[in-house]
């Protein structure tokens, strides 16, 4: 085996292992941190795959930005060392049931698909690719989608504003 | 929860990625939606986190089996 696929096998097996452990460990802390090593290994994989920018982006806003606020609002709203709750025995037959389904489903499609690889020479994936691409508004730009994700963040932004003004003027 | 969505998306956003690099590479389309599908997780989290709290504040627990006011 060369040393890149067994890089791959390394960050494929750091990501599904810490993302089972993060749905099924029982404390909501140290799943939190199963998560984050699975995002990492996630961000291993782009780095792996050469799109530096999506790696990067990863580590900047799910690394940085999603499980520290997760983490936060555990600390927040959890006392330490609790242990969750067992679920139902029903509902864990159930979860497994509709996920393997799904699984077999997917993997089905893509043993009958029949992949072809295009022959064209690739587009590097650097930063100026992507932003010259990402904001033309020609055949192929991705103006549109990028100003209406950016109403979507102002507006997630505001609801939050006003979701967290709410309890303080009930409170007072 | 939240974190089972977390994953969800991340292992969509992968296959994008991989699709995108081995069967089109002349094209960036795949890359794009992993960049969108970033910032729209970003904002439903921050939305999810808050109203969270939110509940705790009211309820003093996030179990959602607690807040079953208006299920009736």
């Amino acid at each position: 085996m060369e040393g890149s696929t067994i890089i791959f096998y390394l960050l494929a097996i750091l990501t599904l292992g810490s993302g089972l452990l993060a749905v099924t460990s029982r404390q909501i802390f140290r799943s939190a941190i199963y998560l984050l090593f699975s995002l990492i290994g996630i961000a291993g994989l782009y780095f792996w795959m050469e799109y530096e920018f999506i790696a990067a982006v990863q580590i900047v806003v799910y690394v940085g930005g999603i499980v520290v606020l997760i983490i936060f609002s555990i600390f927040l709203t959890q006392q330490a060392g609790e242990k969750l709750a067992q679920q139902k025995l029903g509902r864990q037959l159930f979860a497994a049931l509709a996920s393997f389904c799904g699984m077999a489903l997917i993997l089905l499609q893509l043993y009958q698909y029949e992949f072809t690889a295009s022959s064209e020479t690739a587009t590097e994936p650097t930063v100026m690719n992507i932003g010259t691409q990402m904001l033309g508004t020609d055949e192929g730009g991705y103006a549109l989608p990028f100003e209406v994700v950016s109403i979507l963040l102002l507006a997630a932004l505001v609801g939050c504003i006003v979701i967290a003004l709410r309890t303080k003027t009930k409170t007072n | 929860m939240l974190m089972s969505v977390e994953l969800i998306l991340n292992s969509v956003n992968l296959n994008f990625i991989a699709f995108n690099k081995y069967l089109w590479p002349h094209k960036m389309d795949g890359l794009f939606f992993t960049i969108f599908i970033i910032a729209i997780a970003a904002a439903e989290a921050a939305v999810a986190i808050a109203i969270i709290i939110n509940l705790y504040r009211s309820h003093q627990s996030i179990d959602v089996e607690n807040a079953e006011e208006m299920k009736y």
